[in-house]
This record gives C-alpha cells, structure tokens and sequence, in this order.
C-alpha cells in the first residue's frame, strides 16, 4: 500500500518539473541546431552563437545591461546596506513603517513601479536613458540587498559592537571593523540576487528607458514579439548558463555563512 | 547598536524620493482631470467612472477570471507536489525544494518564450500531430496558451509557501489522528489541510496577484490584441498616453494589492499564535 504511494508521488513529481523544465530545455537543445526551424534535429551546429557574437546591436545592448547591472548593484548596496543596519537601531514606531516600505517594491507589481517612476521622471523633467534606467533599477535592488543584510543581523550579536565600543572604537571604526565584515557575506549574496534581477528585468526598463538606449532583456523582448529564432535560442541558453552559476555562487555564500552560525 | 540609527538616512532619502513621492504623483493623476506635462489640480471622479465602460470593465473582468483559473490550476498541481515534497527526508526535501526554485532564477521572458517554441504553429506539438496525419491545432494566441504560461511560472510562488507550512506541522498530530480512528480522507481534511491553510492562502495571494498584473505573459503567448489590467495599463501610459485614466487603473490595483498584504501579514501572525 505504502510503496504504491510513493510511486505514484514520484510520477506526479516527475510531470509537474517536466511541465516547469521541458520548455528550458527545448530552448537549450534547438539552439544547437543546424536548421532554422525549430522543429527538426538536423545536425549539432554552433552556427547561431557565432551569429550572435556577430550582431552588434545585441553585443550593445549587452554591454548595456552589465554596466547598469553593476552600476546599480553598487548604489544599491551601499543604500541597502546602511538602511537594513540602520533599521536593526531603530527601536522606535518608525522602524515598522520602514519595514512596511521596504516590502512595498517587491509586492507592488513591476508594472505599476514602472510607470509610476516614468511619470515622476516626466515631471522632474529627467532625460530618459541611463540616469534613468539605474534609478529605476535600484527600486527593486534595494530591497533584496536590505532583505538579505537584514536577516543576517538577525542572527549577531549586538554585544560585539558594544564591546568595540568599549574598547574605545569609534562608531565609524566600530561599523568598519565589526558589522561590516560580519554582514559582508549577505551584502555579497544580495547583490548577486539583486544583479540577477537587473539582467533580467524588463517590465521596469521599458518604461524608463530611453528612445536611444537599450538594455538586453528589451532587445529579446521586442525580437520575441516577432517570433522564434535560433539566434534567441542560443541567447537564452547562455542567459540560462549564467542564471544558474549566480544560483550556485548564491547557495555556496549561504552554506557558508549558515554554517559559520553553527546551524 | 543605537549608534548606527543614522545609517538608516540614505535609504529613507532614497525610499522618500523614489517610493512615496511618485506613488502619491500616482494618486493624484488619478483623481484629476487630463493633461500628462503637469498637474492640473483640477479634481475628477471621471478616470474611476471610466471603468463602467463595457470595453475596461471586460478587461478586468477577463483578468480575474485568468487569474482565478491560474490560481486554482496552480493550488490543484502545486498543493499535491509540496506534499510530497514535505514527506521525504530533510535532505531530499532541500534538494527538491532546490529543484522548484531554479526556474524563478532564469529568466522570465526566457520561460515564456520557450513555450512558444513548444506551443507555435510549426511548433513542436504541431509538427508531431501533423506527423501523425492529424490537422494543426492553433495553439498560441488563445486563452490556453496564456493560461498554460502562467501557471508554469507561478507554480513555485504556490510550492514554496505550502511546503514552509507542511515541514513545520508535527507529525505526530496525523499518527494521532490515525489512532483516534480517522480515516485517511478525515485525517488530511481535519489535519494536514487545516494546518497548511497559511501557507495556501499566501501561494493563494502570490500567485492571483501576480497573475491579475502579469504583462509579459499575456503580451507574448497572447499576443498584441489580448489584453489584461497590465497591458491595459501600458497602453494607457505608452501608447494612448491617457495618464490620469491609467493611474486611476495602477491605484485601483495597488489598492487590492495593500489589503491583500495586510491580509497575508494577519495570517502570518494567526499562524505563528497556534504555534
């Protein structure tokens, strides 16, 4: 009775992440194809990577994406950072209306965020492109590098920078020395999150964004409204590779700083 | 730590200029008349009486009945995986649980697009079947494919807090229901689906309120002419260019999206008092 069970929980298992997988991988497979159509193997080629490498609309907008991306992280770091140690000071009414305001991006929908920043550059009279495009990002920046920073000091000790304190540090020193290096690894795993997201977003981006300048995830966009080309395929395939190495540097922060608290 | 209280100041500059004041630029064009360069401080109630019209209220009308069915797709699929997920041993169950949450790291357009490899009129599904000698099914542009898109990228956000709640419940509280002399279906009713409610209500909430906004998705599996509050939205604010109409659309939304916060927040607590 109990074996039949488990049987079939494997197969259910096994067709929910076919559902959640298959695409991928169909994606993954035909962008190895020799043929346009991405219908029918008809020989291994890496034909489509080398068109991709060629096209210098795309290789632009790539750079663009990672200056933004980095740009952005940075900024947000720094903000994030400081607010999530600010807030852990915090013991006042202020901090759950801070708290409430850090989660609002990430539950408002991209779509509202866009167009609510589009309309507020519209009147601050802001020329729309990079400028742009990073203040937009750091909306939803922000909050994954506060969040992550945050539950890490949930986890410290407070005493430690007490006893820096007594010991004669300053509070600048006392930051540097003491909190800083304690929270690094969940400033570095944030950022990684935080950078991931930006490379990929689109929602935000085509609303900030300028008539001139164009951020990767917007050029697929647009050529995916037009339909299905192996060219797309190979992009996405490398934006998969990618995805899942910022996945693996993630979890290997994690591990290590979960297994520095002792868990 | 009081010393560090300062630190907060950048970030509350920074949440102050690009959170609050556009999200109340927001409110106000939603309560005054046209005019995108300013303000025009003349009050309306006109954008709200707007979505009286056949042609917005259908919209929206449309976006939640997608937005049920998604949900109710997602909690039917995912609400049995997580239970199984939450059955095996602690290491299993972080390396399945691993499993669901890598499709949220790639990226969304890139998940969307790969159905329409699948879904195309020379797409996979069809190649098969006209190879089997049947006629093409037109799959893409149709609620089908839009549906079928939402569900496979929301599936996670209804897992991931399902799983959260079923790995807390006790296990001894199903042995002793089993002892009490429950069936099997009394003891999942009564027990396991009782104590997993937090977790359902808030994969419940994740996912209809991601689907209700989704833009991309409708967008690209939909196509141009299928449209839903977000695509809505966008046209108003891109293409059409009727600000006021669309912040009154964003507001409305937004509105949704506090109460059902504030919602999800109370369950939470309710949660952590049982415990």
């Amino acid at each position: 009775m109990k074996k039949k069970r488990i049987r079939f929980s494997h197969i259910y298992r096994g067709i929910v992440f076919l559902l959640m997988y298959l695409p991928v991988a169909v994606v993954i497979i035909f962008s190895f194809n020799e043929s346009k159509l991405p219908v029918k193997w008809t020989g291994f080629s890496l034909q489509w990577y080398e068109k991709l490498f060629q096209n210098l609309a795309m290789m632009e907008a790539l750079k663009n994406s990672l200056i933004l991306g980095v740009l952005s992280v940075l900024i947000s770091a720094v903000i994030g950072t400081f607010g999530a140690v600010g807030m852990a000071a915090l013991k006042t009414r202020s901090k759950g209306v801070l708290e409430y305001i850090s989660l609002l991006p990430l539950m408002i929908p991209e779509i509202i965020l866009g167009m609510v920043l589009m309309a507020f550059f519209y009147m601050m009279n802001l020329p729309f492109g990079m400028l742009t495009l990073l203040i937009g990002h750091t909306v939803f920046c922000v909050p994954y590098i506060l969040m992550e920073v945050k539950a890490r000091l949930v986890g410290m000790d407070p005493s430690l920078v007490e006893a820096a304190r007594d010991l004669g540090a300053g509070p600048f020193r006392a930051f540097y020395d003491i909190t800083l290096p304690l929270v690094m690894p969940a400033v570095l795993s944030g950022s990684l999150l935080a950078f991931a997201m930006s490379m990929d977003d689109v929602v935000i981006s085509i609303f900030v964004n300028g008539p001139r300048i164009s951020t990767l995830p917007i050029k697929v966009y647009t050529q995916m409204k037009t339909g299905v080309t192996p060219e797309i395929n190979a992009l996405c395939t490398l934006m998969v590779a990618v995805s899942i190495i910022a996945l693996v540097i993630y979890k290997v922060i994690h591990s290590f700083t979960g297994g520095k608290n002792g868990k | 730590m009081k010393q560090y209280k300062h630190l907060i100041k950048p970030y509350v500059i920074w949440a102050f200029f690009i959170l609050v004041i556009p999200l109340i630029l927001i409110a106000l064009y939603a309560f005054t008349k046209e005019g995108n360069e300013v303000l025009t401080w003349s009050f309306t109630m006109g954008n709200f009486a707007k979505f009286l019209e056949t042609t917005y209220l259908n919209v929206i009308l449309k976006s939640f009945k997608l937005g049920i069915i998604t949900t109710a797709l997602c909690l039917l699929l995912g609400y049995p995986l997580a239970y199984f997920i939450s059955r095996y041993s602690e290491k299993t169950q972080s390396l399945l649980i691993m499993l669901v949450t890598i499709p949220m790291w790639i990226n969304l357009l890139l998940r969307t697009y790969a159905w329409m490899n699948i879904l195309s009129d020379h797409g996979i599904i069809n190649q098969f079947i006209t190879y089997l000698g049947f006629d093409k099914i037109s799959m893409m542009y149709t609620d089908f494919s839009v549906i079928l898109g939402l569900v496979c990228n929301f599936m996670p956000f209804m897992i991931i807090p399902i799983h959260t709640s079923l790995s807390k419940m006790d296990k001894s509280l199903i042995e002793a229901a089993y002892d009490l002399g429950a069936n099997r279906f009394q003891t999942f009713w009564r027990v396991t689906w009782k104590l997993s409610t937090p977790g359902v209500f808030n994969g419940i909430m994740m996912v209809f309120l991601m689907a209700i906004s989704s833009f991309v998705i409708p967008k690209l599996l939909g196509g141009g002419q299928y449209t839903l509050i977000g695509n809505l939205i966008e046209t108003q604010f891109i293409s059409v260019g009727d600000w006021n109409f669309g912040s009154a659309i964003s507001l409305i939304l937004a509105v949704i999206i506090v109460i059902s916060m504030g919602l999800m927040k109370r369950m939470d607590k309710l949660e952590k008092t049982e415990e």
